[in-house]
């Protein structure tokens, strides 16, 4: 199971605890894991990735193993230990706003 | 009717206040979608429990709850705003070619026959429906593809679509405002429009009568008279008697006729309530005294309502938005403030009392009356 870490706003939608563990079939990709989470939670598609797009709104950002993974290929492996859900996988939005 | 609901969005949640009708003693939900900005929540006039709200982030986009009883719970419909075809430009504030970008639902109206129908205004400005209850939402797209469309240009709060009426007489009737491009009306379902604004001045603009370029801010109807629109535009209030064919000024003796919000009364459809901002630089109440304006003649001739208003050291803002009127007897009026406060009127504006003072600043107050 892949550990996923969800800030507040999208807890709240999702009506879940910080953490979800989901099952990512194939491999664990940035994508594969935010297709897994949408596909759990539907409530939570377009709040991530934009509609439109598809790409990450600009003020989120993704972890993993304490390394930004924001900006790497949406269909490169995560690190190992993401895969085996030893580590999260953290979604986390930008710290500013009043 | 036994009792009022005030559905009152925040920039920080939701809040539900509530009254049996000697509208007296409140209660005040907790915060609904905590953190989120509510820009505007409405419920459907043939099923008053049946609520829709735009719940919004800069981080995490739009969402939209709806609750089938009358806000005690809420599930998440479907989000997916996409613009019909390719979007193309409007113009940005420096003149430039922008492409159209979805950012938020403004205004939601619900239809005035089927709870699961709602039209939505959005921001960049276009005009959306849903018929299965918000599930899913296609653009009414030509409006956005008025001719004109392309030369649209956002006002200070973006390019946005705020208000949405729907004529009780002939639903294919429909208004829209959008700042900082105008209003449109349709005459048959959202299919064609027409700008609607002969008669109006914005200096501001190179050419002052243009068709396109008005800062409309908010536009009113009585639904016993629906040929007859008020008008909150940047400066000036404006009423047509011809279904927005043409437009006159009725800012009379107003002593500054900038401002954001107007409503008309629930059982008499000349008296129109404003309420004056200094300015267009300063959003808040001239000399910071928080007056309510109210016209008995359809315009022109104004008076100042303070009773139960802060008369001194105010200096709070009142968004298009923020205004409703009840449909008791006599009738409500109520305004939310981006001070946080909640002010309501139980005998037509005479007197006024804070509902509640404390909340996040206030974008929208929508009444039901149930």
């Amino acid at each position: 199971m892949v550990r996923v870490e969800l800030p507040y706003h999208l807890r709240q939608l999702a009506h879940v605890e910080p953490e979800v563990a989901l099952d990512v079939p194939g491999i664990v990709t940035v994508a594969a894991v935010i297709d897994a989470l949408e596909a759990r939670f539907p409530m939570l598609r377009g709040t991530i990735r934009d509609h439109a797009t598809g790409a990450r709104r600009p003020f989120l950002r993704f972890f993993a193993c304490e390394e930004d993974v924001s900006f790497s290929p949406w269909d490169a492996p995560l690190p190992d230990a993401v895969a085996r859900g030893v580590e999260p996988f953290t979604i986390l939005g930008a710290i500013a706003g009043g | 009717m036994s009792g009022v609901r005030l559905l009152v969005g925040t920039r920080k949640g939701a809040f539900i206040l509530e009254s049996d009708g000697t509208r007296r003693d409140w209660t005040v939900s907790a915060p609904l979608f905590g953190g989120w900005q509510v820009y505007h929540l409405k419920g459907s006039p043939v099923d008053p429990n049946r609520l829709y709200a735009s719940q919004s982030s800069d981080w995490f986009g739009q969402t939209i709850p709806r609750s089938s009883d009358g806000g005690k719970t809420w599930e998440t419909v479907g989000n997916k705003f996409l613009y019909d075809g390719i979007p193309g430009t409007h113009q940005w504030y420096d003149g430039t070619p922008h492409p159209w970008e979805f950012k938020r639902v403004w205004h939601l109206e619900p239809s005035l026959t089927d709870p699961d129908t709602v039209y939505a205004g959005v921001e960049d400005a276009a005009l959306f429906k849903t018929t299965d209850g918000g599930a899913t939402w296609a653009e009414l797209s030509a409006l956005r593809g008025h001719s004109t469309g392309s030369q649209w240009a956002p006002g200070a709060g973006g390019l946005c679509l705020h208000t949405i009426l729907i004529d009780p007489r002939r639903h294919d009737r429909l208004y829209v405002a959008i700042s900082a491009a105008g209003a449109f009306r349709s005459d048959d379902g959202g299919a064609t429009w027409k700008p609607i604004t002969k008669g109006l001045y914005s200096k501001f603009l190179p050419v002052p009568t243009a068709e396109v370029g008005h800062c409309v801010h908010r536009i009113a109807m009585h639904p016993s008279r629906p040929q007859t629109l008020f008008m909150q535009k940047h400066w000036d209030v404006m009423r047509s008697d011809d279904s927005g064919e043409s437009w006159q000024k009725i800012s009379g003796d107003l002593p500054t006729d900038f401002g954001f919000a107007i409503d008309v009364h629930a059982h008499e459809p000349e008296t129109v309530f404003v309420v004056p901002i200094k300015s267009d630089s300063e959003h808040y109440p001239l000399d910071g005294k928080l007056q309510v304006f109210r016209s008995r003649s359809g315009g022109n001739e104004w008076e100042p309502l303070t009773k139960g208003l802060p008369q001194a050291d105010c200096y709070v803002n009142v968004l298009r938005e923020a205004m409703d009127v009840d449909s008791l007897d006599p009738c409500g009026i109520y305004f939310g403030t981006t001070g946080g406060q909640v002010y309501g009127s139980a005998d037509g504006g005479d007197t006024w009392t804070a509902i509640v003072r404390d909340l996040p600043p206030v974008v929208s107050v929508e009444v039901q009356s149930i």
